[in-house]
């Protein structure tokens, strides 16, 4: 892709004035904070109390970091992140390309009654506090399959908009070919459909887990904390528990360590990421 | 009976075999089913519960609910802690809808070339948006803490001690806190003001510029006006996701000082720990009515916009 240069050869005259702000401005506003939290992740307690952009005076990043996964929790809170996130991003992905083929193949007013029901949900804000006594009436309160469904509902309609935007472009004679081959529904779906799809799964995929990997409001309601607290939501019962009291060094080994997930996969599939969170917006 | 059961079946039989002849089977409903159902149970119900739940004084203390009337209102009015958590979401809503858009779209327009540099600038930009957000918080109560990095730097740079409380002032810490939340989320809306940049065909603007416009005058008649599906859609989101912010808030100031940045889910996030329920769910109706009442009408009206143009 070029950009292109602006018509009018202003960026010529601006040859060294536009990569200097832009240095700068990334520098001020996003160098600086980054460069704090991992400065300070590697610094002694008494160095990291009041915490500023100086290098350590003494280095101690292996003592922190083994610190925070030895007494922060943060494996069994990966470990609870991924039992959460893994199965609902899954559910919303089958659910939400099932539900979006009819929506994006049927008319009529029940289909799009239908699909305005379901995506209704990107708008609305969900009544979390009436949430979880219905959870508690299911037997699912304080547990992982709670959460799961929780997750499930708040993002499947996210998917379904973008799953069923995507498939009203996707020429029907392919499935009219099949059809007429005797394939049924079933067969046509996930042999001919869900392959199509890949695309939108992937920007269906990064949002989800871009949403509920950083989820700490619907976590605390419906698992309360506890055992099965997930990443996010175990940071806010370590950093304000004793340990971590004025303990910057430990909280940014934590936020570190936590944020590596999402930084690695932005770094692998950057491209793909832009592509997909852009996708939806722009007409 | 028998033949009234056979007639049922006889019927049913006829209707599917009818709607098979149309289009039904090749696209059942059942597939939709699982989607519809989901929602119905885990979104639905309670969003209806919590039109009921408000009028009861459901609590943590007791053992029964029962049905109080208009009691809560009444306190919530007389104490007025909701009221004022409403007032703070809908500022921080609007500061946040300005702030975001405002710096994504210089930002967009900063790094708009597909310069190796400014690959690299929208990279940094984004990593705040993966980045979980209670993080952010923390990481910005270390920069802007009284004895934080902000003021130390700030102090090395002009020599005398500064000792600003960045997020302990009753009347600006909510713009410092919405700045917060845009840098949380500013990559991506600057991301998806570049991409509406690029889908602007380069031969408009260049008729434009034939035409002796300016750069200023061919962003603002020419450009602007073609990316609009950009600017309902990230005020949009922008507005939905400040509405319903927390993380950020209680990661650094917890709502404070004086309640002054304690919007609805910080305020919903304590009664509720409290065990106060029935006030909780006042908080969460309050919350889904601002919703319905101006974001659903100003997304309305900035996609009628979109159509004139």
């Amino acid at each position: 892709m070029s950009g292109g240069r602006s018509p009018n050869g202003a960026s010529r005259r601006g040859g060294w004035l536009q990569p200097m702000v832009a240095l700068l401005v990334t520098a001020v506003f996003i160098g600086a904070p980054l460069w704090l939290v991992l400065v300070t992740s590697f610094k002694p307690q008494g160095e990291a109390q009041r915490p500023n952009l100086d290098l350590p005076k003494v280095w101690q990043p292996i003592q922190n970091y083994l610190q925070v996964l030895s007494e922060g929790r943060i494996l069994q809170g990966l470990l609870n992140s991924l039992l959460v996130v893994l199965p609902s991003t899954i559910l919303i992905l089958v659910l939400g390309a099932m539900a979006a083929w009819i929506f994006a193949r049927r008319s009529g007013k029940a289909a799009s009654g239908a699909y305005y029901f379901v995506i209704a949900g990107m708008l609305l804000p969900p009544a979390v506090v009436t949430l979880v006594l219905e959870l508690r009436w299911l037997g699912l309160a304080n547990s992982q399959l709670g959460l799961i469904a929780t997750y499930t509902s708040m993002y499947l309609p996210l998917a379904v908009f973008l799953m069923t935007g995507f498939i009203r472009l996707l020429p029907i004679e392919l499935e009219e070919a099949a059809r007429i081959d005797g394939a049924n529904p079933t067969r046509i779906f996930f042999w001919i459909i869900l392959p199509l799809l890949r695309p939108v799964i992937a920007t269906a995929t990064i949002m989800v887990v871009l949403f509920s990997w950083s989820d700490v409001f619907y976590a605390s309601f419906v698992l309360g904390g506890g055992e099965r607290a997930t990443l996010p939501l175990n940071l806010l019962q370590v950093a304000s528990a004793q340990l971590y009291q004025n303990n910057w060094h430990l909280v940014f080994a934590y936020i570190v360590l936590m944020s590596l997930p999402m930084v690695v996969l932005f770094l692998v599939a950057q491209r793909q990421i832009i592509a997909g969170v852009t996708s939806g917006a722009v007409k | 009976m028998s033949s009234a059961e056979t007639a049922n079946t006889y019927s049913l039989a006829q209707r599917s075999l009818t709607t098979r002849k149309l289009h039904g089977s090749s696209h059942p409903w059942w597939f939709a089913a699982p989607a519809i159902a989901v929602m119905a149970a885990f979104f639905v119900v309670p969003n209806a519960l919590n039109f009921v739940y408000p009028f009861t004084d459901w609590s943590s203390f007791k053992n029964t609910i029962n049905f109080v009337g208009f009691s809560n209102f009444a306190d919530v009015l007389a104490d007025g802690t909701v009221l004022k958590a409403l007032r703070a979401t809908l500022i921080y809503a609007a500061l946040v809808a300005v702030f975001q858009n405002v710096f994504g779209l210089a930002l967009a327009l900063l790094f708009e070339r597909d310069t190796a540099l400014n690959r690299f600038c929208r990279a940094m930009f984004f990593l705040p948006v993966l980045i979980s957000a209670l993080a952010v918080g923390y990481i910005f109560q270390a920069l802007l803490a009284t004895g934080g990095a902000l003021n130390g730097t700030l102090s090395a740079i002009t020599g005398q001690q500064i000792s600003i409380a960045w997020l302990g002032n009753t009347s600006w810490t909510i713009i410092v806190v919405t700045l917060i939340h845009t840098w949380k989320w500013v990559g991506l809306t600057m991301i998806i003001y570049i991409a509406g940049l690029k889908s602007v065909s380069v031969d408009v603007v260049e008729a434009a510029s034939i035409d002796g416009a300016n750069r200023w005058q061919t962003f603002w008649r020419v450009r602007f006006p073609m990316i609009a599906p950009a600017v309902t859609f990230n005020v949009a989101t922008a507005m939905i996701g400040a509405m319903n912010s927390f993380d950020i808030v209680l990661a650094t100031t917890k709502g404070g000082p004086a309640d002054s940045t304690q919007v609805l889910n910080v305020y919903m996030f304590k009664i509720f720990g409290q065990g106060l329920f029935a006030q909780a769910t006042v908080t969460s109706l309050s919350l889904f009515i601002v919703v319905v009442l101006i974001a659903i009408p100003l997304i309305a009206y900035l996609r009628r916009r979109e159509n004139i143009l």
